[in-house]
């Protein structure tokens, strides 16, 4: 089980957590052509390494922030929140 | 064997008893269950797997590939352990297997413990490397746990005799552990193996106590220091009982006083020496060491000399004989330039090939493993992150190299953890010269017939096997393990896949290297990963406050995700049938209730509440006023109906929503979401009210009159509180509040009340309708009610691709802003044409009830595959309509109204006529009563 660190709380367990996918996905709105609401519904990067995806303190302060993960080695970069960058991740 | 009149670590003040396949015996405290059949002269233990030849003990450890047991009897019985781990205990029920243990019926009584552990550096393994590096990184400051799988810390040195700082092995392994427990924060675990390698230096382990208990530690550093293991050497018949690893002979010898009378050991190393010397000394008659080096020299070779013991050199063991079962009583040595073999008569063959440092933890974190020439196996390259290696896993295989890597992965882990070390001495050893060895994978059979050459002694993979293998064209070692079958053994293939690999390497030039070990280390039962969180504890139960009242009902309940909430009341004698029929002629007829407190409940409250619900719900809800409440739902991004529910405007900047009970928790997540991470700019703020009021409906024909004789000061009157609107007040002298919402068509108030309250409110309002006839309904009676008002269940008459367009809710999908899933109710497949639509159904006879999920077809005689056309979702009796009837998802939908399609369910078919959804009070005449 993984270890994360909300940036309310501090480390805790996975299992308070859900998982909210690839993060730094922008709503693209109404208008959208096919193509770019395709893009957006359906299509997720899928990288070795580093990954900056959305997480939820859903058992704890309910939460939405952001970590980096590496997806190879499950090692955990740091969280930061919405309003930061992968950088500012701590 | 036979166990020795002095000596060993067992303590022979006391007895035990026990029982072998069914026969009684007696052990000694400190006997493992091996030593202890080895003592009662036992020496075949079970049989191979698939050549069912006699089998013995050949290890002192967990590499143990032959002596297998089921352990206790029942439910408790424990199939496929290892008689070399397990500690024989009194009224221990015992049973030989040919390695394949079997799972008996019953209930698992044990009651597994779980705990979680955090720790600066945790040292795996006990013996000499893991002692020093766990007291090393203690002095530093750290915090340490030191886990050994043995009840005794002290690893290789518990089967020798070696002298440190001038002490005596078992002298110093107890200085050690006395300095260890004197240490402000060290936890010693023993009998616990690692099992697991985590994420993020997380291992789990199992500690095999009264009751076993899996542990969950993570820890800044782990240090491996899990030694290594002897391997096995290939040749004819090296299956029988009596051939044992070298190392084990001096274990069973040192610890348990167990010898055999006549033994003969071939090996290509120096360290096998040790074993013929220890057997000397103890007065035991060692026949010869057979070594193929042509002049073994070194220290402990010359102490062989002076001790008289004859040396074959330049020999090997070629084969061996043994009695009518199968024991052995012989060795045949030949020299390696040929020439003719001798037969050695002898009841003990300690044979040595080598050691492989145990990798399997290192190898489960993806640790890159090297070739070392000179010890003829792989070591660790490097250790992974967060962990650091000792001792034999370095390539230290001599105790003084063991000492020194110890030290300096305790120092480099406490270091690492924040806590530096000081320099720690080097205890003193005796200094051994030691001669290069020489690795002896496999002697030919001089037969030819490699078929009793065994490779793999667990799963009984011969050498003819690999051939077999190479010769269909196996070239990975990944390859060779599934095809062969070797190291997919419960012991992982420890004592066999190096010698596989080198075997193969040999036919093929060129090397092959091991298949890869992976998670648990050794198997581990179901029991113990579950441990408490079984039957009552498996998940948790969610009752509502009104539970009570049901089960006095005598409620048949339905679990929905978490809650146990009612399905009927059935009366005495009554059918599930006769109890939904009598619930819902209730509900048109007179007056029926049901507990409606596990919907979800969601207090959304703030200046920008209306317009953060606008967005996510695609009916418009900024016109509502406050005091009403609207029928809304909402879509995922992609389009999909996801949740439906009752939206009730309490202020201006105040909602009551509700969810349907499954997706109480998803609909939460899904507005933080959206409020946090796309809107944050919104004033809104959210809470689960779920548990916090209790809901009961109130249906009915005869609703009005119950309510008003609860004790309510809320004006009833169909002007006063008209439909769709929500009101404060008193009910049963309780602080309520009451929504005029209808799921049945039928006149309906819920009223909620705070969650606490909601048994008295209950008890209340059954009390006022007593004379009225009024009966609990469940959630049967529910659906029945529902369907016939085509009243549609997300989930249910919806799947993961029906839009609101398809479930006919278009009606109420705004046209002037944008929602969460509206851009893609535009594209292309959303707006294709022949999408389902959710139609209702009458089968041609009344009486049958459809199956749901039945698939709808226009020809029943067609051939299969059948064009499908859509499928039957729900599907019920009604009392009312005097008929059976349905719901069903059907391409074209409103263009098919009138035509009939049939029903398949396996070879039957039943013609249905597809009709409007709403099959009773079209016209909405019975809502006010």
């Amino acid at each position: 089980m993984l270890q994360i660190r909300c940036p309310w709380c501090g480390p805790r367990e996975e299992n308070e957590f859900h998982y909210g996918g690839e993060a730094h996905i922008a709503y693209p709105g109404s208008d959208a052509d096919d193509a770019a609401w395709a893009k957006f519904l359906f299509y997720r990067n899928n990288p070795v390494g580093a990954f900056a995806e959305r997480w939820t303190h859903v058992a704890g302060c309910r939460r939405w922030f952001h970590v980096v993960r590496d997806t190879m080695t499950s090692e955990i970069r740091g969280s930061y929140l919405t309003t930061e960058k992968p950088e500012d991740a701590r | 064997m036979k166990r020795l009149p002095t000596g060993g670590t067992i303590d022979r003040t006391r007895e035990l008893s026990f029982s072998w396949n069914g026969r009684p015996l007696r052990a000694h405290p400190g006997d493992t269950l091996a030593s202890a059949l080895l003592a009662n002269s036992i020496a075949v233990i079970g049989s191979g797997v698939s050549l069912k030849r006699p089998r013995g003990v050949m290890s002192a450890g967990a590499e143990e590939a032959h002596a297998f047991a089921q352990l206790g009897e029942g439910g408790a019985s424990e199939p496929l352990t290892r008689a070399t781990t397990v500690e024989v205990f009194e009224g221990l029920v015992a049973r030989g297997l040919s390695t394949k243990g079997v799972l008996e019926a019953g209930v698992d009584p044990s009651r597994p413990d779980r705990r979680t552990g955090h720790c600066d550096v945790l040292v795996i393994g006990g013996g000499p490397a893991g002692l020093l590096a766990a007291l090393t990184a203690a002095t530093a400051g750290a915090r340490v746990i030191l886990a050994d799988q043995r009840p005794s810390l002290g690893g290789a040195l518990l089967g020798d005799q070696d002298v440190i700082d001038g002490q005596e092995a078992s002298a110093w392994i107890a200085a050690q552990e006395a300095a260890l427990q004197a240490a402000s924060e060290v936890r010693i675990l023993r009998r616990t193996t690692a099992m697991v390698a985590l994420d993020q230096n997380g291992m789990m382990l199992v500690e095999r106590r009264g009751q076993p208990r899996l542990w969950q530690i993570r820890a800044r550093q782990i240090i491996l220091a899990t030694g290594s293991l002897e391997r096995p050497i290939v040749f004819q018949d090296n299956d029988r009982p009596g051939i044992l690893l070298a190392a084990a002979v001096r274990r069973y010898l040192h610890q348990f006083a167990l010898a055999p009378e006549r033994t003969v050991v071939f090996t290509g190393n120096d360290d096998a020496y040790r074993t013929a010397l220890d057997l000397v000394a103890a007065g035991q008659t060692v026949a010869a060491i057979v070594d193929p080096r042509p002049a073994p020299g070194g220290t402990l070779a010359d102490r062989a000399r002076a001790a008289g013991i004859r040396m074959i050199t330049g020999s090997v063991v070629i084969g061996t004989d043994g009695d009518a079962d199968g024991v052995l009583i012989a060795a045949r040595v030949a020299p390696l330039a040929g020439g003719d073999a001798e037969r050695i008569e002898c009841d003990g063959l300690a044979v040595s090939g080598g050691f492989d440092p145990v990798l399997d933890l290192h190898h489960q974190r993806r640790g890159p493993t090297a070739w070392n020439e000179s010890l003829a196996t792989f070591v660790a390259a490097d250790p992974v992150p967060g962990y650091q290696v000792a001792g034999a896993l370095t390539g230290a295989f001599e105790l003084a190299g063991c000492l020194r890597t110890g030290i300096e992965a305790g120092r480099a882990a406490a270091a690492a953890a924040g806590f530096p070390a000081g320099n720690t001495r080097v205890p003193d050893t005796a200094p051994i010269h030691v001669q290069p060895s020489v690795p002896i994978w496999q002697i030919p059979a001089p037969d030819e017939d490699e078929g009793r050459s065994f490779v793999d002694l667990h799963r009984d993979v011969t050498v003819a096997g690999v051939h077999r293998a190479l010769g269909a064209g196996i070239r990975s070692a990944e390859h060779l393990k599934r095809y062969t079958l070797i190291g997919t053994g419960v012991e992982q293939g420890r004592t066999s896949k190096v010698n596989a690999g080198m075997l193969a390497a040999r036919y093929q030039d060129g090397p092959m290297g091991t298949s890869s070990a992976r998670p648990p280390v050794e198997p581990i039962a179901y029991s113990v990963l579950a441990g408490r969180a079984r039957g009552a504890m498996f998940e948790p139960v969610r009752t509502t406050p009104i539970h009570p009242a049901h089960v006095a009902a005598g409620a048949v309940f339905e679990n929905v995700g978490q809650w146990k909430r009612p399905r009927y009341y059935p009366r005495a004698g009554e059918s599930m049938a006769d109890a939904v029929q009598r619930e819902c002629r209730a509900a048109r007829r007179a007056v029926a209730m049901m507990d409606a407190s596990t919907l979800g409940k969601i207090d959304v409250q703030g200046p920008d509440a209306a317009e953060f619900l606008e967005r996510l719900y695609f009916n418009k809800i900024a016109n509502l006023k406050p005091g009403r409440a609207r029928y809304s739902a909402m879509c995922r991004l992609d389009g999909i109906l996801f949740d439906d529910g009752v939206i009730m405007r309490l202020a201006e900047d105040r909602f009551f929503v509700t969810t349907s009970t499954s997706h109480a928790g998803p609909v939460m997540e899904w507005m933080e979401e959206w409020l946090q991470t796309e809107w944050p700019d919104l004033r809104v703020w959210l809470t689960s009210i779920t548990e916090q009021w209790a809901t009961i409906a109130v249906v009915g024909p005869l609703a009005r009159t119950v309510l008003a004789a609860a004790d309510t000061d809320l004006d009833l009157s169909a002007s006063a509180f008209p439909f769709m609107t929500v009101r404060s007040g008193t009910v049963a002298g309780l602080a309520a509040q009451v929504a005029r919402v209808s799921f049945s068509g039928e006149l309906a108030f819920e009223v909620s009340v705070p969650g606490y309250r909601g048994e008295a409110l209950w008890n209340t309002l059954m009390a006022a309708g007593m004379p009225h006839g009024i009966t609990p309904y469940g959630l049967e009676a529910l659906s029945v009610l529902r369907a016939e008002k085509g009243f549609l269940i997300v989930g249910q008459d919806t799947d993961a691709s029906t839009t609101p367009v398809d479930a006919g809710l278009s009606w109420m999908m705004t046209k002037e802003r944008d929602f969460i899933g509206k851009r893609s109710l535009r594209r292309k497949a959303m707006v294709a044409p022949g999408r389902p639509r959710l139609v209702g159904f009458l089968p041609a006879d009344p009486a049958a009830v459809v199956l749901e999920g039945a698939q709808l077809v226009e020809d029943p005689a067609q051939a299969m595959p059948m064009t499908m056309i859509g499928h039957v979702t729900s599907s019920f009796w009604s009392t009312t309509l005097g008929r059976s009837f349905g719901l069903a998802m059907v391409k074209g939908g409103a263009e098919r109204l009138g035509h009939t399609l049939y029903a398949c369910t396996g070879s039957d078919s039943m013609a249905v006529t597809l009709v409007d959804p709403v099959f009773y009070d079209r016209e909405g005449a019975r809502r006010d009563g």
